[in-house]
């Protein structure tokens, strides 16, 4: 607890250069990813994630010192050049995209670790830390090196900010942004250049290994809640930026933990809590939609059997007893009974001593199902030659999703019918 | 106008089928003869091939159900060969010629007995009739669209089936090749098998099939060429859609009906 | 691509493995990460249905998860579990050779990745020579295979298991992300070489062959990680054959060509 206050209190400057590092590092890469998983190319960063590995070996090995513009000019070099090989071979030979994406990032990767091994057995001291690059290291974040990647964060950032509009529309739809007349190639190469930048940057905070999860999962955490594609880079800036903040707490309170793990644990966390209670797109809500559309339907049914009952004895406004309406259609009791006691709270039906009966507005619903019930049997029979003691079960589902318009349509082109294929009658 | 045929190989009962909860054939009901070259015909968008494929159990029915020699597929698997459209495979696979023809036995040999010789003459016996016997080391890729066409229906003739359904077969080949497959088809009818070919070209029709099918998202016309090949039939079939049946099919989709209520 | 996520997936099923048993034995890692392996695809499908994420996504977000899962573990219980960080990106075939089998009566029976990278070679060529129609039906036309009673899902299980099974077996040698290149390049350097697929698998095995021999010596000539070296290796023989392939090479086609236009010199 002392740690925490200690932390968040902000009062060493050397903690604040680290959050706000962290954070300006995580958000960037989250706004950049959102278009990456827009354009559906989020496998492509963890590529570019794993490639830039023997480009900072590399350029710590002609350099000779850990200077973050020789890395980042290392990093960006491998990382562009492993796009082009993939896109090379996925278009000039038979091989499939998604094998061409593995091989080359696990060969990059693998010449990378062969650098890295061979500089660490090398006995040179100004090499030390430099295996942080792969699970990232939030809390070694100072002086000139943060001044270099903040520096780069907010170039990502601001870039995407000026070329908003664009890259919403190459996102969308390539093809229709190409005809008319917007340089769709050049912006594609733009938004590769970002992420490449938004990888070499975000790798000293998360590192290679987990850096892709960087770019996918606060966009796939925010898409479940906006439908808009400027509130969703937001969002996923803001949600990357949280995780980046509990990434450099972590680094501070256990400097021997690896810091990438952790801020993509909590981002994932994130996106998973997302992925559940979302309104709207949500697991929960899903199942809660469909919750409310089963009682729905079971509402429509049972005032459609009580209307049948009245049909059978002409009085639509008689009280009926459970077991006369499970006599009519079967209803399991529980359901039943619920349904009855919520189509009361809703004004539709009345209770006396245990008989339910109609209100008005209760007739009306249960006759505007039964009317649609039959309008459906017959457009099915007439339009569409079926016979019609085949029309029944279809006709059970479709009286429920009839719209006003539908029920107009149906009604003008069946000539307002005065019965059904069964000789029934479609009451109005 | 439908007319059911006399001792149906094949039966549709009330089929209602979906695509992602939205339903893209309404309860198809019919019957088709033994022995018959059976065309099922209809504008883009009908269900055509979607209604071979749930017959074949590749999609999941909404409801009703698919008979086959009056048993339900998974009885009589051996009976029944299925050709694919062509783009659905990866023609960059390697494998040759032969090797696809002998996938056409392979659900009659067991998990670890390997194409016997017998299989193998089977399979040139088959390349043979589709006059394809002198490519059998090539690669699949090297053939051109109607040479591949021809090595599926190998394949599929390969597998001694008594009932095909081959989706799309005319589709892009040469016309040495729809003359071919087209004797191909006249030959196994001769000899009592069944063959129910998904076809878009309404003018070839009229020459390939003695059992036509229209289809429009729901069932037009069923029966002998003679009897329901006409313009009256056509117009129906092709004549428009029917907007009311899409408006519902989306709306199905929009919010998530189940295709069947619970109780 | 799923290959790759799986290996990366099964990282905390074989912590928690140790965990549990202390041991380094390799049948309850086998478990812990064949649960982890089929978890990982069940929620990849979980959220591509259930929640409609787009499938990249789901894969990225679901292996990146649980890989950073692993590595929470494995430095939460640095002390209690013998491995680290770095054995897991890159494995360290070198202290192979350490890891001794010793019998209860003393007797030693030599390096312990040996038994089980061998029980895994067998396991696989077992189920190859078993499942061989089914796997190359299902993996060449599965609509086809599905109309011929063969289940499609159920192979695609299988395979994915014996890639589990794989990744598990090589991950004290060469880690977790190398490993994917071990499954994809020297099949792909195959695929371009040949037509056939027996010939495709047999080439495969060859290269595998080819590549760890040369991967070693590289290895002791840079004084590196064998198995980065073994990977670069594989990413060399790739680059040759998607260049001077007989038939697919970028080169030889380039070649093939001006010989061609020299031949027939109207033709431009």
């Amino acid at each position: 607890m002392e740690t925490f206050k200690e932390f968040f209190s902000f009062s060493d400057p050397s903690i604040v250069a680290v959050v706000v590092g962290a954070v300006l590092l995580t958000a960037s890469s989250a706004v950049v990813g959102t278009f990456t998983f827009l354009k559906k190319k989020a496998l492509v960063g963890d590529a570019v994630a794993h490639s830039v590995l023997p480009g900072i070996c590399l350029a710590f090995i002609l350099s000779g010192t850990k200077n973050p513009v020789w890395m980042i000019i290392g990093a960006f070099i491998t990382g562009w050049l492993s796009l082009v090989i993939i896109d090379h071979i996925t278009t000039k030979s038979k091989i499939k995209e998604d094998t061409a994406i593995a091989l080359i990032l696990s060969v990059f990767f693998g010449i990378g670790i062969l650098m890295l091994t061979n500089i660490q057995h090398s006995g040179n001291a100004a090499q030390t830390g430099l295996d942080s690059f792969l699970f990232g290291k939030a809390a070694a974040l100072v002086g000139k090196d943060l001044i270099v990647f903040g520096a780069v964060a907010v170039i990502l950032i601001v870039t995407v900010a000026l070329f908003f509009k664009e890259l919403k529309l190459i996102a969308f739809d390539s093809n229709y942004a190409k005809a008319m007349g917007i340089p769709v190639k050049w912006l594609d190469l733009l938004l590769t250049s970002l992420t490449v930048l938004a990888v070499v940057t975000g790798i000293q905070a998360v590192g290679v290994v987990l850096m892709a999860a960087m770019l996918i999962t606060p966009a796939a955490a925010a898409r479940f809640w906006t439908n808009d594609v400027f509130k969703m880079t937001l969002i996923a800036a803001i949600m990357g930026g949280i995780s980046g903040l509990s990434g450099a707490y972590v680094s501070y309170v256990a400097p021997a933990m690896p810091t990438g793990p952790w801020i993509v644990m909590i981002i994932s966390v994130i996106a998973i809590v997302s992925f559940f209670i979302a309104p709207k797109r949500g697991i929960f809500s899903r199942s809660l939609q469909q919750r409310k559309l089963q009682r729905l339907i079971m509402d429509e049914n049972l005032l459609k059997e009580l209307y049948h009952l009245g049909e059978k004895d002409r009085d639509p406004y008689k009280g009926r007893t459970v077991a006369e309406i499970i006599e009519e259609r079967f209803f399991p009791k529980k359901p039943l009974k619920a349904a009855l006691r919520r189509l009361k709270r809703q004004g539709f039906l009345k209770e006396k001593t245990g008989e339910w009966s109609y209100t008005e507005v209760g007739k009306q619903k249960g006759q505007r199902v039964v009317k649609l019930h039959r309008l459906w049997e017959l457009y099915l029979s007439k339009y569409m030659k079926i016979a019609p003691d085949h029309v029944h079960e279809d006709a059970e589902t479709i009286e429920h999703i009839i719209t006003p318009e539908l029920e107009e349509t149906l009604e003008r082109m069946l000539e307002y019918p005065e019965f059904d294929p069964h000789e029934e009658k479609i009451p109005y | 106008m439908k007319i059911e045929a006399k001792d149906p190989v094949v039966e549709f009962h009330d089929l209602t089928v979906s695509y992602d909860r939205k339903p893209v054939l309404w309860n198809i009901d019919m019957t088709l003869p033994q022995g018959a070259l059976i065309g099922i015909i209809g504008p883009n968008g009908a269900g055509k091939s979607t209604l071979i494929k749930s017959a074949m159990g590749l999609l999941p029915l909404g409801s009703g159900y698919v008979k086959m020699f009056d048993k339900p597929l998974d009885k009589v698997r051996h009976k029944v060969s299925y050709v694919p459209q062509r783009e659905t495979v990866d023609w960059d696979f390697p494998t040759s010629v032969l090797d696809v023809v002998l996938m056409g036995r392979y659900a009659k040999l067991g998990l670890l007995t390997r194409p016997r010789k017998a299989d193998k003459e089977m399979a040139m016996n088959c390349l043979r009739k589709v006059g394809m016997e002198t490519y059998i080391d090539r690669q699949i890729s090297q053939l051109s669209g109607g040479q591949q066409q021809r090595v599926f229906l190998a394949r599929a003739l390969a597998q001694e089936a008594d009932l095909y359904f081959m989706d799309e077969p005319f589709a892009g080949v040469d016309a040495a090749t729809e003359a071919a497959i087209l004797a191909i088809m006249q030959e196994m009818t001769a000899k009592g098998k069944t063959v129910i070919v998904v076809h878009h070209d309404l003018q070839s029709a009229a020459e390939f099939f003695d059992w036509i099918v229209l289809l429009n998202m729901r069932l037009v016309a069923s029966g002998p060429i003679d009897k329901v090949f006409n313009n009256e039939m056509l117009q129906e079939t092709y004549g428009g859609k029917l907007t009311v049946l899409a408006e519902i099919g989306e709306l199905v989709r929009k919010r998530q009906i189940p295709s069947r209520e619970k109780y | 691509m799923v290959g790759d996520a799986i290996s990366h997936a099964v990282l905390p099923g074989i912590v928690i493995a140790f965990l549990l048993t202390n041991t380094r034995d390799s049948f309850e890692m086998i478990i812990g990460a064949a649960l982890l392996g089929i978890f990982c695809t069940f929620l990849i499908e979980f959220f591509h249905k259930r929640a409609k994420l787009q499938t990249d996504a789901a894969i990225g977000v679901t292996f990146t998860w649980l890989f950073a899962l692993g590595v929470i573990l494995i430095s939460v219980f640095a002390g209690q579990v013998d491995l680290d960080q770095e054995c897991v990106l890159y494995g360290e075939i070198a202290y192979v050779p350490i890891d001794l089998w010793i019998t209860d009566s003393g007797q030693n029976m030599g390096p312990r990745a040996l038994y089980i990278a061998s029980l895994t070679l067998i396991l696989i060529i077992l189920f190859i020579r078993v499942g061989f129609k089914q796997l190359y039906l299902t993996t060449f036309d599965p609509a086809f295979a599905a109309t011929t009673g063969v289940s499609v899902a159920l192979w695609n299980y299988l395979l994915m298991g014996s890639v589990s099974m794989t990744t598990v077996a090589a991950f004290d040698s060469v880690g977790a992300i190398l490993v994917v290149a071990l499954l994809v390049g020297p099949a792909a350097t195959a695929y371009l070489l040949t037509d056939n697929f027996k010939k495709m698998m047999l080439i495969t095995a060859l290269i595998a062959i080819i590549i760890s021999i040369l991967g070693y010596y590289l290895a002791v000539l840079l004084d590196g990680s064998i198995a980065g070296a073994v990977v670069t290796v594989a990413g060399l023989l790739f680059a040759l054959a998607y260049l001077f392939s007989p038939s697919q090479g970028l080169l030889t086609k380039k070649f093939q060509r001006k010989q061609i236009n020299e031949l027939s010199p109207d033709a431009s």
